[in-house]
């Protein structure tokens, strides 16, 4: 597990991260979220050493982080990099071989990955000659070669076609299946909604709020039921109930537990019932909320 | 399961990379295929010349020829009079024409068409009698230019053309930015000291490579004789070169660190640039100046150049150069520390050029 504890960056005057406290846990995919400038990439770069802090550990299961540590790291950086005009098996061989694997060992893993990406026809290909889609997961491979056992990706589905995301998912499902634990950020909420076991949502340096996606859910979560079934005219005159939305059979509306168990037995007496669900907010929703 | 890497297995990761890359590249292969050639031709160049130098015709009255019998290479074509001389040297049978002229201090007047035949005005100028002192020394001041030119050019060139590019392949790194994943996986010293680990091996190589084919070229067209004398400080020179060229690489690293863009490289690398020139035309304008070459044969940037002509004329005693190596090697440490200090401090730096003091301070 990778924490951070209390971290501190100061650019000159400016305040960068302040007091930046969070987990990685093994074996969960940990979504990263925050505007532009929020300290997302700041965060991230400080957690591999690119960067100095001002204040505040970094802790690897519980002890300091350590640079021997920090090389069983995968890193994808936002500004993706790799040497152009090197081609793309090779360019992934070279890095495994520099986070210890031999020759034999680094090829063994790098082609079958490549292939997993969808670049198995574009193994001798050199990278500038590679659509900027190929090229990130060209990047994707260069973090996941040597089997890290922490990932840190910073927009990893930037620039990516919708199948493109589905592969790449699905890669990073398998590594934290497999017991790694995984950072990402991302813009795209609907993916980070979709992907995460945890969430930090990150604001101004600060960290606004983190937690497993569905605590962070429930926590945000405001009452709120959605009842599907006949005519719910009715619901308007229940105590304790305020609609929000109504149309025809589908109804939204507001209401503590008591009540709202209230509500569906008067609706099951009156007629079928569809659906009754509580209505959890969506990541978006809890994003526009914390970082106000 | 991976493991970790030693520095040593780093640096020579690194290295290799550099190797492969530089050794792929069209232009590597090129620019090493045309020095190979150019050599080449040189030598053949000089050796037919040698080989085809005819001597000069030279048209002569027969009061003349007796003046110039058996002196210098001159072919002497017998010419009744002034007249026949002169259509000699019309038609172009012969360059020049002497005959006699009562007017003229030596007794004789030269007829040339276009040029002023100084060989042959040599021959018939009474000079004053000259005592040379030290007349050793005389002879020796011609081969000391010639010494100083070459083992002067092939520095300054050596260093320019395998300096330069570890400047770019830094740039390049940077302004990919591979450098955050190399730098996450690494240490940035063992990151330098491959490139420069690389490129010093591509360096000293090629300048093998120009030796073995020059010496091949010199014994081939039967010139070995120029080859005799010049061993020993063909070997210091390479000693020189090498550890020179490792200090000169980790600068020309710390300037590429300085910068993101490869626009920005002229900035940082002129300063080395001149560095590297100054032995050059220190050589070729105070090389007779015994001082100033003692001095430049301990100063690290010039040692290579300067070190190898005083070895050539025995004017440095046999610890001198092993001395002066000592020098070299204190210089290149310290060189390196403070290189790497800039570069490990600098790289990350993105975007404007990185100010020396503040890549210094870190």
């Amino acid at each position: 597990m990778l924490e951070l504890r209390g971290i501190t960056k100061r650019y000159g005057e400016r305040l960068a991260l302040d007091d930046v406290n969070f987990s990685v846990r093994d074996g969960r995919l940990t979504g990263f979220v925050g505007g532009n400038g929020a300290g997302k990439t700041t965060t991230m770069r400080i957690v591999l050493g690119l960067l100095s802090r001002d204040g505040g550990e970094v802790l690897m299961d519980g002890k300091p982080l350590t640079t021997q540590a920090r090389q069983g790291f995968g890193y994808m950086p936002e500004e993706r990099g790799l040497y152009p005009k090197m081609k793309v098996l090779e360019q992934i061989v070279y890095l495994a071989r520099l986070h210890g694997f031999s020759k034999e060992d680094a090829a063994a893993k790098a082609t079958p990955l490549l292939e997993d990406l969808g670049l198995g026809e574009r193994l001798t290909d050199t990278v500038e000659s590679l659509s900027l889609g190929n090229q990130q997961r060209a990047q994707i491979a260069a973090a996941l070669v040597h089997d890290p056992a922490v990932l840190i990706l910073d927009e990893p589905f930037s620039g990516l076609d919708p199948i493109a995301v589905e592969t790449v998912v699905s890669v990073l499902q398998q590594r934290a299946a497999a017991g790694a634990s995984v950072l990402f950020s991302s813009h795209q909420l609907d993916v980070v909604e979709r992907l995460c076991d945890d969430l930090v949502i990150i604001a101004g340096g600060t960290v606004r709020a983190a937690g497993s996606r569905d605590e962070l859910r429930s926590e945000y979560s405001s009452n709120r039921w959605e009842l599907v079934g006949s005519d719910a005219g009715w619901l308007r005159g229940q105590p304790g109930v305020s609609v929000i939305e109504f149309e025809g059979g589908r109804a939204v509306f507001e209401a503590d537990a008591a009540s709202a168990q209230q509500v569906l037995r008067t609706a099951v007496d009156r007629g079928a019932v569809t659906s009754f669900t509580p209505q959890r907010p969506s990541l978006a929703q809890i994003f526009t909320e914390v970082i106000q | 399961m991976n493991t970790q890497i030693s520095a040593v297995q780093g640096t020579w990761l690194v290295a290799e990379r550099e190797l492969v890359s530089k050794l792929r590249s069209k232009s590597f292969i090129i620019t090493t295929v045309i020095l190979v050639v150019l050599a080449l031709a040189a030598v053949i160049f000089a050796g037919v010349r040698s080989a085809t130098a005819e001597p000069t015709p030279v048209a002569v009255t027969p009061a003349a020829a007796t003046a110039l019998e058996g002196q210098g290479d001159l072919n002497l074509v017998a010419a009744a009079d002034r007249e026949v001389a002169v259509a000699l040297v019309r038609n172009g049978e012969v360059d020049a024409a002497v005959v006699e002229d009562e007017s003229s201090p030596t007794g004789f007047t030269i007829i040339a068409d276009t040029s002023v035949p100084s060989e042959l005005i040599g021959l018939l100028s009474v000079s004053p009698t000259v005592e040379l002192l030290d007349p050793e020394a005389a002879a020796q001041s011609g081969l000391r230019y010639l010494l100083g030119f070459g083992f002067g050019i092939i520095f300054m060139m050596a260093a320019i053309t395998f300096g330069s590019p570890i400047t770019q392949s830094v740039v390049e790194e940077k302004s990919t930015r591979v450098v955050e994943i190399l730098i996450s996986t690494i240490p940035a010293r063992v990151l330098l000291a491959g490139k420069v680990l690389g490129n010093t091996i591509l360096a000293v190589g090629q300048i093998l490579v120009l030796i073995a084919v020059v010496t091949v070229g010199l014994i081939v067209t039967d010139q070995s004789a120029i080859l005799s004398g010049l061993g020993a400080p063909m070997v210091w020179f390479a000693v020189f070169f090498l550890f020179g060229f490792i200090l000169l690489a980790a600068m020309f690293a710390a300037a590429g660190a300085l910068v993101s863009r490869q626009e920005d490289t002229g900035a940082t690398m002129t300063p080395i640039i001149y560095l590297v020139m100054i032995p050059y035309f220190v050589a070729i304008v105070l090389g007779d100046n015994p001082i100033v070459m003692t001095i430049m044969s301990y100063v690290p940037f010039s040692a290579a150049v300067a070190m190898p002509i005083r070895v050539f004329f025995g004017d440095a005693f046999w610890w001198e150069p092993l001395l002066a190596l000592v020098v070299l090697l204190l210089a290149c440490l310290a060189v390196i520390g403070v290189g790497a200090k800039i570069y490990q401090n600098s790289l990350l730096k993105m975007g404007a050029r990185v100010k020396l003091r503040e890549a210094l301070k870190g």
